[in-house]
């Protein structure tokens, strides 16, 4: 192996640098300086997120354990994309609430690694690479929601999510030992040969799904979600809605639309059931929350269960549609906690109630969460009507009509409680409003590039046709 | 730029030009300027056509076609035919009567502004889409502001309206896209690409299972924004909360989409569909005729009366397009356009009416023909459009929807038209009960007899529609061979 062949894992090898770079830093910078840690942070991930659109070859290391393709590649791009505007987003909270305590870097660091944990996850050529990188992601994630030591709350969300993250990544490992007790291999490529449906494979695969479906937070795999976002910081929540879904919900259609392609028979109606029960569990619990934090808890378990529409349908249709439907959620959705980040930051209001009347106080506001909520609604001309309607199509074109039918049901539900917050904003006056403030230049960065996302990406049109040769890959 | 697409682009250009200003008298100033030019540009279309038409003898005319989405077969597809082209005048007209009606919105202009445009972006562009997708999408671009209008700017209980509105619009697109998705899929039935494109669809032969499952999806999709019962139920109170010029898009324009929608793609796409389920939905809609003009004999709230004369004209639409024949499509199409003229007359009358008095309770109200004798007029002659006196748009429209019914010669279609007949003379109740309660008579309350009268804008916004009610009445040939050449190549499917 020459050790050129090394910069294929270029993603994960400059963010690696870029952590231990910090931790360095967090060594060197006075301790009276140490907010400008949090510019060298950004700034050094910056440059790794437009390395990152540098082309890049199509092999594997390791014998198998990791590879990369332009459809990994891509995603990758997406994912740091999403983490540079959640760090943009979260910046003045570091520097406002966390450099006092002089742990800003720490941040930064446990973040970084968390996404490093990703890039392997959907990297991994074998199920021991995966199982690691599934780990690596989850476990600095537990120590970010817990990162408030003075809230309660969010040491609870801590234990919460390491204590459920650690059952479910047993049990996935469990259905792993499985699937490598029938086909006697834990690499992809060798799995995708000697792989039958038989009765021990199928218990195997299900445990499995249940390890990943806990971190996609399908139902049943959900209850942790809405506590965990409540009582983390909203940059925690952000990411584990977003990026760590995202990431989640990528490997986990490549494997079943490679490797368990055998089962199809048996995941697809898995898919279907656990669709439908996500749509409406995520949209009947979203109706009554009163905390946006929990309502976007329950919004993206809905969203979750759009998903699953185009997983269901194991074609080339359906990964390009499932990317595509990732990466404008992942616009959408960090425009709705960047708002409600700006907003708590400034107020500490959280409630529905207390964005009574905003629009006249802060329109600018107003109208970036009112662009988000459509959305996430799907509502044209804005992304989210785009990547909705396309995942429909994927699952239209296996027959699916009843599983639309009933997924577009779900949009008018969640059309409601969207509108409710619309409504308190725009229709609703409030004797005590939200004051005007303005927002620092990060924060206005990280939520006008997800505007322009939200704007653009659904109307351009040839991303989408790039993202479909992409899918051909996983799709022979 | 081609004649079409600015249509789409000056709404959005006079939006962005909106954002900019400052206070109401730059933002109505701005909203009228983007109207007019619009009105100009819909009359310049009509002349265009007519000469267009002369020499070209395809369905749709101005056609441009652009790949959109390449994968699914999405194209930026549009064109004209004269139907198209009536209702755009139709939507010009009143969007700029609307514009001069909300003269004095107070609150919020420039969002009140802008929305407007926005739903009417979405009007347009839904009248000169000829590819499912993009009509789709027009179709949700032109519901979703009313939210935000009748929200916003309605009396009442506004949020409550607003919102059943707009659930039960979405819940009906529900339908609708499992139905365009259902065409889409079965679009290769004669071994072509999937499309799209509503011109190449019509050409294919889709199976008869696939449209007997999709015809009621879409059908009922598009006929709930046209009020079909029992799916009406958004619409009077919708109406009630919503401000006057909304009112009058709403009721005008909007509702309208659905009858377009039905027959654009219900009746055209699926004509073995529609032959099948025609019998059902006649039920439906003779259903909301007679319940319509019935319900509003006993509302004594005047926006609630027009609300159910509007779902009592309106499946009068829809039961016409029912009939699978030239005279009563024809008669649809003309009731379509005389319904959004006399609507939105109504509409502004009674926001007129409302602003000087306070009040929308006709027994409260009386002798107002002594007091403000103008808008009176006017109302006595919009309602006597309403009920077809001949000489009127209502009328010709009537006329042609019940001789086309007569001309099914079973006993179901023609029991069916007789019962419909009848609402007519329960029209002619609710209307002469209301102008004899309120316009004739003593004037009931002291206050009353210093109302003000018309301002220039009201009278300038009411001219405006009570021309084109007159003009159709007692010139109706022009239009309604317009009307009657671009529905040839549709009737093929169903004869």
């Amino acid at each position: 192996m020459e050790l050129s062949s090394f910069f294929l894992m270029r993603h994960e090898m400059v963010l690696l640098a870029i952590a231990l770079i910090l931790i360095i830093a967090e060594i060197l910078i006075p301790k009276q300086k140490k907010s400008s840690a949090v510019h060298l942070a950004i700034f050094l991930f910056g440059i790794h997120t437009a390395l990152g659109f540098f082309p890049l070859e199509e092999s594997s290391l390791f014998g198998g354990m990791f590879r990369t393709n332009s459809l990994i590649h891509f995603f990758k791009n997406v994912l740091n994309i999403g983490v540079f505007i959640l760090l943009l987003q979260s910046a003045d909270w570091i520097q406002e609430k966390i450099v006092k305590l002089n742990r800003g870097t720490e941040f930064f660091i446990l973040l970084f690694f968390s996404l490093l944990g990703m890039y392997f996850m959907i990297s991994a050529g074998d199920f021991l690479m995966f199982y690691i990188g599934m780990e690596l992601s989850t476990i600095p994630v537990a120590a970010l929601a817990a990162f408030e030591l003075v809230k309660r709350s969010s040491s609870e969300a801590g234990i919460k999510l390491i204590l459920s993250a650690a059952m479910a990544s047993g049990i996935s490992l469990f259905g792993i030992s499985m699937l490598y007790a029938t086909s006697g291999s834990i690499y992809f490529h060798d799995i995708i040969e000697v792989i039958t449906s038989n009765n021990l494979t199928i218990l195997g695969f299900v445990l499995f799904f249940a390890g990943l479906a806990f971190k996609i937070s399908l139902v049943p795999f959900h209850f942790w979600t809405a506590d965990v976002y409540e009582g983390a910081p909203i940059s925690v929540a952000s990411y584990l809605s977003v990026i760590s879904k995202g990431a989640a919900v990528f490997i986990l259609m490549i494997l079943m639309f490679t490797v368990l392609k055998p089962l199809m028979e048996v995941w697809e109606n898995m898919i279907y059931v656990i669709a439908l029960a996500t749509m409406f569990v995520g949209n009947l619990f979203a109706l009554r929350q009163q905390n946006m934090k929990r309502f976007l808890a329950f919004s993206s378990i809905a969203q979750a269960g759009f998903i699953l529409l185009g997983l269901i349908t194991g074609t080339q249709l359906g990964t390009a549609s499932v990317v595509y439907f990732v990466m404008i959620y992942i616009f959408s959705n960090l425009a709705a906690f960047g708002v409600v980040q700006a907003i708590s930051l400034k107020t500490g209001k959280e409630n529905i109630d207390d964005y009574n009347g905003l629009y006249r106080t802060n329109p600018k506001l107003s109208l970036i969460m009112l662009l988000a909520l459509f959305s996430l609604a799907g509502i044209p001309p804005v992304a989210g009507f785009f990547g909705k309607f396309f995942l429909y199509t994927a699952a239209a074109s296996e027959g699916y009509y009843l599983l639309v039918f009933l997924a577009v049901v779900n949009v008018t539900i969640s059309l409601y409680y969207y509108l409710l917050v619309v409504r308190a904003m725009f229709l609703r006056t409030n004797e005590n409003p939200i004051p005007f403030f303005n927002n620092k230049l990060y924060m206005r960065l990280g939520l006008g590039i997800t505007v322009i996302g939200i704007m653009v990406l659904g109307l351009y049109s040839p991303l989408y046709d790039y993202i479909y040769e992409l899918s051909a890959v996983f799709n022979q | 730029m081609d004649i079409l697409s600015l249509f789409v682009v000056l709404p959005v250009l006079v939006i962005i030009a909106l954002i900019f200003t400052k206070g109401l008298k730059q933002a109505r100033q701005i909203a009228m300027v983007g109207s007019i030019i619009q009105l100009g540009m819909a009359i310049n279309l009509l002349f265009a056509y007519l000469k267009e038409q002369s020499i070209n003898d395809s369905i749709f005319v101005f056609t441009r076609d652009i790949v959109w989405f390449e994968e699914f077969n999405i194209h930026y597809n549009i064109g004209v035919d004269g139907i198209s082209v009536a209702l755009i005048l139709l939507t010009s007209i009143i969007v700029l009567a609307g514009v001069f009606i909300s003269w004095k919105t107070y609150d919020l202009p420039k969002e009140f502004f802008v929305s407007l445009l926005v739903l009417a972006t979405g009007v347009y562009g839904f009248f000169i889409s000829i590819d499912l997708f993009t009509m789709f999408l027009f179709y949700e671009i032109a519901v979703i502001p009313m939210y935000l209008l009748i929200g916003i700017w309605g009396s009442g209980p506004k949020e409550y309206s607003a919102m059943k509105l707009t659930l039960m619009l979405m819940g009906a697109s529900a339908l609708l896209l499992v139905g365009i998705l259902g065409i889409y899929f079965n679009s290769n039935a004669d071994g072509g690409p999937l499309t799209f494109s509503i011109l190449e669809i019509a050409q294919v032969n889709i199976p008869f299972e696939a449209q007997k499952l999709f015809f009621p999806l879409i059908f009922i999709g598009f006929a709930v924004l046209g009020a079909l019962f029992p799916f009406h139920t958004w619409s009077p109170d919708g109406h009630a909360s919503a401000p006057t010029a909304v009112s009058m898009l709403h009721a005008g324009v909007l509702m309208k989409l659905g009858g377009y929608g039905v027959f654009r793609v219900a009746m055209f796409l699926l004509p073995q569909g529609a032959m099948e389920w025609s019998w059902f939905f006649i039920i439906l809609s003779a259903t909301g005729v007679i319940y319509g003009a019935f319900a509003a004999i006993r509302q004594t709230d005047l926006k609630y009366i027009n609300a159910y004369s509007s779902v009592s004209h309106l499946g009068l639409v829809l039961f016409a397009l029912l009939m699978l024949n030239k005279t009563a499509w024809n008669g649809a199409i003309l009731q379509s356009l005389s319904h959004g003229f006399m609507t939105a007359l109504f509409f502004a009358l009674i926001g007129m009416i409302y602003t000087r008095t306070n009040t929308r309770d006709i027994t409260k109200l009386g002798g107002l023909l002594k007091v403000i004798p103008f808008i009176s007029v006017i109302y006595v002659i919009a309602g006597l459009a309403s009920l077809g006196l001949p000489g009127f748009s209502g009328f010709v429209a009537e006329m042609n929807i019940f001789v086309g019914a007569f001309q099914n010669e079973d006993m179901f279609h023609r029991v069916v038209t007789i019962i419909s007949v009848s609402a007519i003379v329960v029209t002619a109740v609710y209307i002469l009960r209301v102008v004899g309660i309120m316009l004739m008579g003593p004037v009931k309350n002291e206050s009353y007899l210093s109302l003000p009268q018309a301002t220039w804008y009201e009278t300038t916004g009411v001219l405006l529609l009570l021309l084109p009610i007159v003009g159709i009445g007692v010139a109706p040939l022009w239009l309604s061979d317009m009307i009657l050449k671009s529905l040839q190549p549709f009737l093929q499917g169903v004869l």
